[in-house]
């Protein structure tokens, strides 16, 4: 307990809080108002998959409208009323959709759903915490998440309908109300609920922040940290640095909307009037908007990387190859992510010059993403890959990782951007990097980590039909889309059927939108399997996978607190899987070294006194031994 | 208290039941209203009965394959499927297929891209895009073959234990620094192009024909500089006036806007440099032509340039399209309403000659009507002046 205690300035309280059994806990403080990292964390998965559920099927209402831009669906007029008059849906509606599936995908689902669940669930027990820093605002993280869902989502149902300047909201169309219907209340109700997103996020991010700078336990120094925590580490630092940025932005935006500033607005005439702005810029917010908005790429998906890391390392029964090349590659990646956002505004309008600046750091973060990928190839090398499902979709992840990643390397470039600028080669590219991918490492995630949060495994046939089904249709939906972007196509049109030359892709809108359907029911499965497993899965041993870190050592039994007990000790780093001379093909990150000394390496000693003096004694005791023989 | 005891079976079956009421009500509304408009209603039901019919066939074979298993493990043998040779050969498949496809899209789709650029800077940005997609194909196709063929060689197998290989610098500095290489080479190609586009020469951008663009919901506006080749003052302030004429806001104070042309179509002369002047009335739209690649965002108090050279004719884009029907068109680009999709304009190239016959043609924008409106308001202005000066 002394030991713990030292490093974990809340354990003592929480161990005290532990040992009496007669603590009881109502349904509310245990489901609800829940101030336990793992249930909070369970609490941001189930709130983000019913928000991926909700954007999914939006997703599906508009590509049937581009796979069948002439025809009437009556049900739709059953189920969405005024928003699709005549079984059609309304231009204004469909720009909604559009508007309300990339907000709650980026950051509903991607942000709070990945990064709130694994960060609040893995940071305290990869490192050997009692909780996070704050558990009570960790509560307050999510109940803020909770309360930005029901805004976001109650647009649905107010007279103008949600926001519809897509998820970038640019003003003017996002500060003059009279614009679009989509401008109005539900626009308000946008800016409303996104700064309390943010309010979540930024909570969530400094709890992550200072759990891991002082809750390690003893032995986990920062180079014995799982991938995992150094992507979330370095996420919430990304988020803490950007998303304030977008809180300003919007609250200059409310003033422009309601209080009659102009900060984004200048010279604009619009429903027959002149409004009285001046001196404003629209440009400006795109500055602020994408200072958050490109580090909300990498927000996105780091921590999926951090996850394919573990599940690759584990499933691979190898050591994740070049784990400091991966960690600086992470670190770099965080830092150039702040300089890259103008190439979103090549065609602006923005100082060309600053175009140039800005393609040459965005096409540099192509590195450090590169050096990521031959390392994940390299750590499948010469492998014994076991195909858990979390496996797969890993190994998937990969996979779109590289497709998108290249895509990105024709946007970054401010030359070719001219002509691929806002087509559908952006939202393929998009899409397949931080969408696809992203969504491959949280459900990598959920696979691997679920014995951990509910004590059972999901079935993994349905889950191999879940990934193979998915991923198919990831590709088929998106990689089409490349070639409609060649072809000029422009991102959010309603219908094609007004470019005489966008009809010759109608065929392949039709092709894509079955292709989305069939990744949709593929989730069906993963649904099904999920609620399922939690009350009837099989029941999980502590370590079903066999894996190294120490969230595999607390009982299979939710405790909070984590571990009966002392907490254990940190001896080695995460990744010893399949080491020559030792009889398993792991060894857990508490074993000593001195217990594994016949598969202990010179570079476990390196730069670790104790380690150093254990290796010596056991050294003089081998030689004293052999003397003895002799 | 224990959420497992709310999700017991019953509850489960009662939910689905009051569910599947619900969603037969539904339905039957859908198929009442399809009936009605001969719309897609019925299908919509029969892709839903077709999908729940695909999850009871799904169910089955899982109910099959579990029966399979348990009867192996009964007679105690090894489990039935290798389900990890199962994926790694489903990768090997996927690596087949995959590339088969992306060869297929590549050829298939990649044939209805846009044709060669039709301006004299897209040549260079098509040579670049071209060196791009070689250097991408080919670490997309290498690293994919690697990527499944791992995948599918190293499968999980009891007889085998992974290669310990943490780490390797040599290895990793070589992976750094190629792709590092690659992309400087890229970024100085980029480079080069994209200032040989935007840095005009301010004699080049003078000599250009000045077209000015107005983007509004949901149209453009379309103005030629006239014989001074420079065009008139704006002001917003001044859309609608001049009793609703002026749709435009020009400022008839400003004489240069005297002998501006009002277009209905872009009309270019090929090989002649063409500068744009671009504008926005009300939202952000962005001014995109993509046979000439083209785009500039259309700001609201901020004009934005672009200035381009067409190379190639409306009718030899025909013939070399092999379609008669073949035209330039001008979208937008940028997020702007609910008719975003439908706004567009028409571009035409066409000799020098036919071009200054096409000018002849053209109207100026400052109508006679306009001008005497002016002349009316600055009259009744001088007039409001001289009644303050009196009072005063």
């Amino acid at each position: 307990m002394a030991t713990a205690a030292i490093h974990n300035p809340t354990a003592t309280h929480h161990d005290e809080h532990h040992d009496h059994a007669h603590h009881h806990e109502t349904f509310l403080t245990k489901y609800v108002f829940s101030q336990d990292h793992k249930m909070i964390a369970k609490q941001f998965l189930i709130t983000g998959i019913v928000m991926g559920v909700i954007a999914m099927i939006l997703s599906i209402l508009f590509r049937i409208q581009l796979a069948y831009p002439d025809q009437s669906f009556p049900l739709f007029e059953v189920l969405l009323g005024k928003f699709a008059p005549e079984g059609r849906l309304d231009p204004n509606f469909y720009l909604s959709l559009v508007t309300i599936h990339g907000t709650i995908m980026v950051f509903f689902v991607l942000t709070a759903g990945l990064s709130g669940t694994f960060s609040n669930l893995l940071i305290p027990l990869q490192l050997g915490a009692r909780d996070m820093a704050s558990p009570f605002m960790n509560m307050l993280s999510y109940w803020f998440f909770f309360t930005a869902s029901v805004i976001m989502l109650s647009t649905f149902f107010i007279e103008s309908g949600p926001a519809g300047a897509g998820w970038t909201i640019y003003p003017p169309l996002s500060a003059v109300a009279k614009s679009m219907p989509g401008s109005g209340l539900g626009m308000t109700l946008w800016l409303v609920s996104m700064t309390l997103f943010v309010a979540s996020s930024l909570i969530g991010g400094i709890n992550y922040i200072s759990t891991v700078l002082n809750m390690r336990t003893k032995g986990m120094d920062l180079w014995k940290m799982p991938l995992t925590i150094w992507s979330f580490f370095l996420t919430a630092i990304v988020g803490l640095l950007s998303f304030p940025v977008l809180v300003a932005a919007v609250v200059l935006l409310i003033f422009d909307r309601s209080f009659g500033t102009s900060f984004y607005l200048s010279d604009i005439y619009v429903a027959g009037q002149a409004l009285p702005n001046e001196g404003g810029s629209p440009i400006l917010w795109q500055h602020l908007f994408w200072f958050l908005g490109h580090p909300e790429v990498y927000i996105v998906l780091m921590p999926a990387l951090g996850i394919t890391s573990e599940v690759i390392a584990t499933n691979a029964r190898k050591p994740i190859f070049g784990y400091h090349a991966m960690v600086y590659s992470l670190i770099g990646i965080t830092v150039l992510s702040f300089i890259v956002w103008g190439h979103h505004m090549f065609v602006t309008g923005m100082n060309p010059f600053l175009g140039g600046v800005f393609m040459i750091t965005t096409l540099i973060i192509a590195v450090p993403s590169a050096v990521k990928t031959f390392n994940y190839l390299a750590t499948l090398w010469k492998g014994n890959i076991r195909f858990t499902p979390a496996m797969l979709f890993a190994i998937g992840l990969v996979s779109f990782f590289i497709s998108g990643g290249l895509t990105g390397i024709f946007l970054g470039n401010a030359a070719l951007d001219i002509n691929l600028h806002d087509t559908y080669f952006v939202v393929a590219h998009f899409h397949l990097v931080m969408g696809s991918a992203a969504i491959f490492g949280m459900l990598s995630g959920i696979y691997h980590w679920f014995p951990k949060m509910f004590g059972r495994l999901m079935n993994a046939k349905l889950g191999y039909l879940h990934f193979w089904l998915t991923f198919i249709s990831a590709y088929l939906v998106f990689f089409p889309m490349h070639f409609m972007g060649l072809d000029g196509v422009p991102r959010r049109y309603y219908s094609f059927t007004e470019f005489e030359s966008m009809n010759e892709w109608l065929s392949v809108n039709v092709f894509v939108t079955w292709s989305a359907i069939l990744g949709a029911v593929a989730q069906v499965a993963f649904l099904w399997n999920f609620f399922y497993s939690i009350f009837f899965g099989e029941k999980s041993t502590q370590n079903p996978w066999e894996s190294t870190t120490l969230e595999w050592t607390t009982p299979v039994e939710r405790i909070h607190g984590n571990w009966p007990g002392e907490i254990p000790t940190i001896y080695r780093w995460p990744y010893d899987y399949s080491k020559p001379g030792h009889s398993t093909d792991f060894i857990p990150q508490t074993t000593p070294l001195s217990e594994t000394m016949s598969s202990n390496m010179p570079h476990d000693f390196e730069g670790n006194e104790e380690a150093e003096r254990i290796q010596e004694e056991w050294n003089a005791k081998n030689v004293n031994n052999t003397e003895e023989v002799k | 208290m224990n959420l497992k005891k709310y999700f017991n079976l019953k509850s489960l079956f009662t939910a689905l039941a009051l569910g599947s009421l619900s969603l037969g009500q539904v339905m039957a509304q859908a198929t009442e209203e399809a009936a009605k408009n001969e719309g897609l209603g019925k299908t919509v039901s029969y892709y839903i009965l077709l999908f729940l019919l695909a999850c009871v066939f799904i169910g089955i074979i899982g109910k099959v394959l579990q029966v399979y298993e348990l009867t192996r493990k009964i007679q105690g043998k090894k489990s039935g499927i290798a389900w990890d040779k199962f994926n790694g050969v489903m990768f090997a498949a996927t690596l087949v297929l995959g590339l088969y496809g992306s060869y297929w899209s590549y050829t298939v789709h990649g044939n209805l891209i846009l044709p060669e650029s039709a301006s004299e800077h897209g040549v260079a940005i098509d040579s670049m895009f071209n060196v791009t997609l070689i250097i991408t194909t080919f670490v997309f196709v290498v690293t994919h073959i690697i990527l499944f063929l791992f995948a599918y060689k190293y499968k999980h197998s009891q007889k085998r234990t992974a290669y310990y290989y943490p780490h390797n610098n040599t290895l990793e500095k070589y992976w750094t620094i190629i792709p590092a290489i690659a992309l400087t080479v890229l970024v100085l190609m980029g480079f080069f192009i994209w200032r040989g586009i935007t840095n005009i020469p301010k004699d080049q951008m003078a000599s250009a024909i000045q077209i000015d663009v107005t983007a509004h919901q949901f149209a453009w506006d379309v103005r030629y500089a006239g014989k001074d080749n420079v065009n008139g003052r704006k002001n917003y302030k001044l859309i609608g006036s001049l009793n609703g004429l002026n749709n435009l806001g020009l400022d008839l104070s400003d004489k240069r806007n005297n002998d501006d042309l009002k277009v209905t179509e872009i009309v270019l002369p090929v090989n002649k440099s063409v500068r744009f002047t671009i504008g926005s009335q009300d939202v952000l739209h962005s001014f995109y032509m993509p046979h000439f690649r083209v785009q500039m965002n259309a700001v609201p108090g901020m004009p934005t340039f672009f200035q381009f050279t067409p190379k190639v004719t409306t009718a030899e884009m025909q013939e070399k399209t092999n379609n008669p029907e073949f035209n330039y068109q001008l979208y937008c680009a940028k997020i702007c309403g609910g008719s975003h999709y439908n706004m567009k304009f028409l571009v035409r190239v066409v000799s020098e000659k036919e071009y200054q016959e096409w000018l002849k043609e053209q109207k100026p924008i400052v109508t006679e009507e306009m001008k005497k409106e002016y002349q009316l308001a600055l009259s009744k202005q001088n007039s409001v002046n001289n009644q303050i000066a009196l009072n005063n």
